[in-house]
């Protein structure tokens, strides 16, 4: 009832483990596989080891979560250690590179390309916390998008989803220019923002970056409103992102135009779990109104 | 949920030893032994610190190693960290009769509450010299206080470990074992727990940065999460934990030996 078709990838459900969150060994992905995901995505690798922003890095509040984790992983070398063989997890498993030109970009999608083991490539051209990347290197454009989107289709057969900002004044002409440069689909959204929190005894701000990205409850609203807008605007698929916590947000992303829907934050509200509660719960919806497939009720917001 | 840092002021330090300060902070918080809050040094870092004492206003055990704990350890009553928590499972002192502890260095931090939650369990705490040993006199008034140093200038020379083995081996019977320390030492706790068939709640420490949210995946270990699914972790878990005594990883993910691990963290 669930199953979807995502760039000719077979999900068996909508939700996939978006990026950055908990992605970032072999058996972690294991783990949200055992849980109910249908897909998952590694947490961003680069080049380059980095380390990041310092702490703090991740904080909640009242309506959601902010980071400034700033890219640290271990680098495409080891990286390729970690990832090496992904044959005992079930379901597709979904690659994130990120770098600061479209050059290093190819390079790392011909790495990623070359283990044959990861389902699709999914860029990140988005982030609103890291120099040197995503929105503060300019990335975030309809000219960067597809110089970067175009130069990783050179080097690779896989599905390329790129992963677009809620920050741009129009996401529709922004998601065009992916689908043209070549994008197999287009993820909305990364985190918005970025936004600030300030200790009232300390009178300082807590991230250490100061700002961060603001993902959870207080991004899905924009970020439905994200996909419309991209649904509107081009032919390929789009993986809903940001602040899904039940099969009700999940569904409500599927009515603005997702084929499927990411979660990362929502396991800091539901825990590991939340896959399959997403799932359990996207059926008892459709059990109740007499939908047999997602395909039925997809852009249906927009007739 | 309010999980972002709130800052609080240092009610009182207390010198533990030359390497070791107490920080009483004007808070309080309803936690269990082994629960672990998150401090931040405002414009600094923010980092885990298990809590030594939990009833009244509650306090952290730092031992100076590294930036963050150098400015800590500059830093006087009144002055200002930012925290947020408890996290973590905690211990489960529960169904424990006859409990044994044995804690390694600064691991003690977290099970001085424990064994003022326990009825007199035997605790066995160890360091390297006489200076590096603390809590003796609160662990004096609510426990059967075995000490080991490695140097010998306190308590029996040798480690812990050893003792644990003797007191077993002197046909002692435990119904519960707690440990916190340095890895290799836990690891070995382990492996007597096992042989001799004892329920063991080890404390696991790892470089976090959600930090008790559960969604970064920093501090896993074998996939398990040190911040969410632990600190503490019992005989089940560590048998799925390969790397728990052999591997953790660094700022960037990366996975190195213990040993490796074990040197980066002290700058």
């Amino acid at each position: 009832m669930l199953e979807v078709d995502l760039c000719n990838l077979r999900l068996k459900n909508p939700t996939i483990l978006a990026s950055g969150i908990l992605g970032v060994s072999r058996e972690l992905l294991q783990r949200v596989s055992d849980s109910g995901a249908g897909a998952a995505t590694i947490k961003s690798i680069t080049l380059n080891p980095r380390e990041g922003h310092h702490n703090p890095t991740i904080i909640g509040f009242e309506a959601g979560i902010m980071n400034a984790v700033g890219y640290s992983n271990a680098g495409i070398e080891e990286a390729k250690k970690e990832f090496a063989d992904l044959s005992g997890i079930k379901i597709p498993i979904i690659a994130s590179i990120v770098a600061e030109k479209p050059e290093e970009f190819a390079l790392l999608a011909g790495e990623i390309d070359s283990l044959h083991q990861f389902s699709a490539i999914e860029l990140p051209l988005s982030c609103p916390h890291t120099p040197g990347f995503g929105l503060l290197a300019g990335q975030g454009t309809p000219e960067a998008t597809s110089a970067i989107t175009n130069a990783v289709r050179e080097k690779t057969r896989l599905p390329i989803f790129v992963k677009l900002s809620p920050n741009v004044p129009g996401i529709g002409e922004l998601a065009k220019s992916a689908e043209k440069a070549g994008a197999s689909a287009i993820t909305a959204v990364n985190t918005l923002g970025p936004g600030m929190l300030i200790d009232i005894n300390s009178r300082k701000p807590v991230l250490d970056f100061k700002c961060g990205g603001i993902s959870g409850p207080a991004l899905r609203p924009v970020a439905v409103r994200c996909v419309y807008d991209v649904y509107e605007s081009v032919k390929i698929p789009i993986i809903g992102v940001g602040g899904i916590l039940t099969g009700r947000d999940a569904i409500e992303m599927i009515l603005a135009g997702a084929t499927a829907i990411g979660i990362g934050s929502g396991i800091y509200y539901r825990g590991m779990n939340i896959f399959a509660q997403v799932c359990r719960e996207m059926e008892m919806w459709m059990k109740k109104n007499k939908v047999k497939s997602l395909e039925e009720i997809r852009g249906q917001a927009h007739a | 949920m309010l999980d972002y840092p709130v800052g609080v002021a240092i009610k009182e330090i207390i010198n533990e030893n030359s390497n070791v300060k107490t920080f009483v902070l004007d808070a309080q918080l309803d936690a269990k032994p082994g629960q672990f809050i998150m401090v931040w040094i405002p414009r600094i870092d923010e980092k885990p610190f298990s809590l030594s004492k939990i009833s009244g206003d509650i306090a952290i055990t730092v031992q100076k190693k590294g930036k963050a704990t150098e400015k800590m350890h500059e830093m006087r009553a009144g002055e200002v960290l930012g925290i947020r928590g408890p996290y973590g499972n905690g211990f489960d002192a529960g169904k424990a009769r006859s409990a044994c502890i044995v804690a390694g260095g600064i691991g003690a931090a977290p099970l001085v509450p424990l064994a003022e939650a326990l009825q007199n369990p035997e605790f066995i705490l160890g360091a390297r010299t006489k200076n590096d040993l603390l809590f003796e006199e609160r662990l004096k008034k609510c426990s059967e206080l075995y000490i080991t140093t490695d140097d010998g200038s306190a308590g029996e020379k040798g480690f812990n470990t050893q003792v644990l083995e003797r007191l077993l081996g002197e046909g002692e019977k435990f119904d519960a074992v707690f440990c916190c320390g340095p890895e290799p030492m836990m690891r070995r706790v382990f492996e007597i727990c096992e042989s001799h068939k004892i329920p063991l709640q080890a404390s696991l420490e790892r470089f976090m940065k959600c930090g008790g949210l559960g969604i970064c995946g920093q501090c896993s270990v074998n996939g398990i999460r040190v911040c969410a699914d632990g600190p503490v972790f019992g005989n089940e878990m560590l048998k799925k934990m390969l790397e728990f005594g052999n591997s953790a990883r660094l700022k960037t993910g990366r996975k190195v030996p213990l040993k490796e691990y074990a040197e980066w963290r002290q700058k």
